[in-house]
């Protein structure tokens, strides 16, 4: 058996790296999960989130954390802009199309990346970059390292998860999606505007990829490549926590990140990873309605 | 019948051309065409008229790709005989999968996630054991010789290529007019109608599954001889299955000729923009990425939709 001294550490790092998970998944819960707008440019807009946030940081000397409000507003306003002119008109209302559809926009946002940046690694520079906080371990051992930047982006993430679900179920505009994704034409006899309602969620969607970004690039880096190893790992916890749920989406991506990172120490780090992908395949047919999810 | 003199004329001129053209450019572009249309056909045998959306094809590709180079490399087996393991493992790997997924009711996107899924668990399988000589990937051995499947010009993989298109075209006509492929139909546009007439969904979705991987398997065994080369990437990575799914639905999903001209269509295009705008890296994917969302939007139903739609305009002219 593994020395619990060894073993605590990589549970505290698999949460922390799971609420960064979290965070890009909870915006894809309400696109996916609630919508059913099979969005392959998640991945893609999380990477320009990450510039985004990198040219604030490096050009202007904003903190990553100050430059939150602006990349929630910034990638709200591209999100509701991409529905309602790209996605909204080219989909025609088939599945097959959206997909198209987002995968050329991932195609030309990671290339147009590529243009401007070049396809080097970037990361950012800031006074709490490297500090650690010292966490006590539980029965003696010696205490657990783990970078502050993470422990915020936890933060970050339980925050974004709360502020959604009073969205959802407390606003207007909440319940308004929420009846347009059971029932299209009956939220339109009632005068509910579904185009807007759809770009509402697309905008809302990205904006957590806004604030993802402003937790994430502390502690984490850039490259044209990087929003596509999110795609999959999002896609499996949105299915995970339940198709919708954003407790579901949380909870799912801290299990996530805890699979692999255990994961890595048993098996080692290429092989660890393929945990979560048989964990999600186990999901997918055994349990479709998700771990956290009612039974629909 | 129609669509066995259309494959033939096909053939002819294709394999004309290929005879014809000397110059390396000429024989490229149609083996590359030839490609792009393989792996587009084989998508359409499940995603247009199965309508099963599959976006992991890359998972019967890469087993193809692979079990085509450890036979040869580990097992020393002649080179025809590893393309028919190579075919016989990915259509074992596509019954596998569609038997787990159509077993337990997946439809719609979760299919195309579990496909996915199921691609990347097999890139990182790939990536960790020895036998596939990890992430450095498996080197074949240059041996150019008709008998070992490997040609000193582009030529002998396009007339190879050409009899597999032409292979997975006269199946592609058989599921149009065949009864197996009337009841794959049935299903793809409702599956408990079907069932009502007393079809078995879970057979016949099975079945053109393993149909569409077999083809994509031996996709994959003849990219290993095109290139002598693959890695967990190639093999596996998602560039494959979008490469397949793109071309059978930018053609025309569930037809006969759109695979050819998505493919056609997507080859010359990423070729054009390749050589116009070359010199500044992105830029030619970002004109591919741009068309891909115009042809979207005003295409909805691929390039061989617009022929219908002539088609139909053209006629109900006629009757009004």
């Amino acid at each position: 058996m593994l020395d619990f001294s060894i073993l605590f550490p990589s549970l505290l790092n698999g949460l922390t790296t799971g609420a960064v998970y979290a965070l890009v998944a909870l915006g894809l819960t309400l696109i996916y999960g609630v919508l059913h707008i099979i969005n392959f440019a998640h991945g893609a807009s999380l990477m320009l989130a990450l510039y985004g946030v990198y040219i604030l940081n490096t050009r202007l000397g904003w903190d990553p954390y100050l430059a939150l409000p602006l990349m929630v507003a910034g990638m709200f306003a591209l999100g509701y802009a991409l529905q309602r002119v790209v996605i909204n008109r080219a989909s025609h209302g088939k599945d097959e199309n959206i997909l198209l559809v987002t995968l050329g926009l991932a195609i030309v946002m990671e290339n147009l990346a590529l243009l401007a940046f070049s396809a080097d690694t970037r990361s950012i520079d800031t006074p709490y970059t490297l500090r650690t906080v010292e966490i006590p371990t539980p029965f003696g051992a010696g205490p657990a390292m783990i970078a502050l930047p993470k422990i915020i982006a936890f933060g970050g993430a339980l925050a974004v998860a709360a502020l959604l679900l009073w969205i959802v179920k407390r606003t207007d505009l909440g319940r308004a999606i929420r009846a347009v994704a059971k029932e299209k034409q009956g939220a339109k006899l009632m005068g509910i505007d579904v185009e807007h309602v759809y770009a509402m969620s697309f905008g809302i969607g990205l904006a957590c990829l806004g604030a993802a970004a402003c937790f994430l690039l502390p502690a984490y880096y850039v490259n044209p490549q990087v929003g596509s190893g999110f795609v999959l790992v999002a896609f499996t916890i949105v299915v995970l926590g339940g198709m919708g749920s954003f407790s579901g989406a949380l909870l799912g991506g801290l299990l996530i990140g805890v699979v692999e990172s255990i994961g890595g120490l048993l098996l080692g780090d290429s092989l660890g990873q393929v945990g979560i992908y048989l964990i999600f395949i186990a999901v997918l047919l055994l349990r479709p309605q998700g771990l956290f999810g009612d039974r629909a | 019948m129609k669509d066995a003199a259309a494959i033939a004329l096909f053939v002819l001129a294709v394999g004309a051309a290929a005879l014809a053209f000397d110059s390396g450019v000429a024989l490229n572009f149609i083996m590359m065409a030839l490609y792009a249309t393989l792996l587009a056909q084989a998508w359409n045998m499940l995603g247009g008229y199965g309508g099963q959306f599959s976006f992991g094809h890359a998972l019967f590709f890469g087993s193809g790709a692979y079990v085509q180079a450890m036979a040869q490399l580990h097992g020393g087996i002649h080179a025809w005989a590893a393309l028919g393991m190579a075919v016989g493992a990915a259509a074992a790997v596509g019954a596998l999968v569609g038997a787990l997924a159509f077993r337990y009711g997946l439809k719609g996107s979760y299919f195309a996630l579990i496909t996915l899924a199921f691609a990347e668990v097999f890139r990182i399988l790939a990536l960790s054991v020895p036998f596939t000589g990890a992430g450095v990937g498996l080197m074949l051995p240059l041996r150019a010789a008709a008998s070992n499947l490997q040609f000193d010009s582009p030529r002998g993989y396009a007339l190879l290529l050409l009899g597999m298109v032409t292979l997975a075209l006269a199946v592609t006509a058989w599921l149009r007019h065949s009864r197996f492929g009337a009841q794959l139909q049935a299903v793809r546009d409702n599956e408990d109608a079907a069932r009502a007439l007393g079809i078995d969904p879970l057979r016949t979705k099975l079945s053109a599954c393993v149909l569409s991987a077999a083809f994509m398997g031996a996709a994959g065994a003849i990219y290993l001889q095109m290139f002598q080369y693959i890695d967990p990437a190639i093999a596996f990575g998602p560039t494959t299955s979008v490469e397949a799914l793109l071309g059978a639905i930018v053609g025309g999903m569930g037809t006969l000729w759109g695979p050819v001209l998505g493919a056609l269509a997507l080859h010359v295009l990423s070729d054009l923009t390749r050589n116009l705008f070359g010199a500044l890296p992105g830029i030619n994917m970002v004109i591919y990425g741009l068309v891909l969302v115009v042809i979207v939007t005003f295409m909805p139903r691929g390039i061989a939709g617009i022929g219908r739609s002539v088609r139909s305009l053209w006629q109900g002219g006629r009757r009004g």
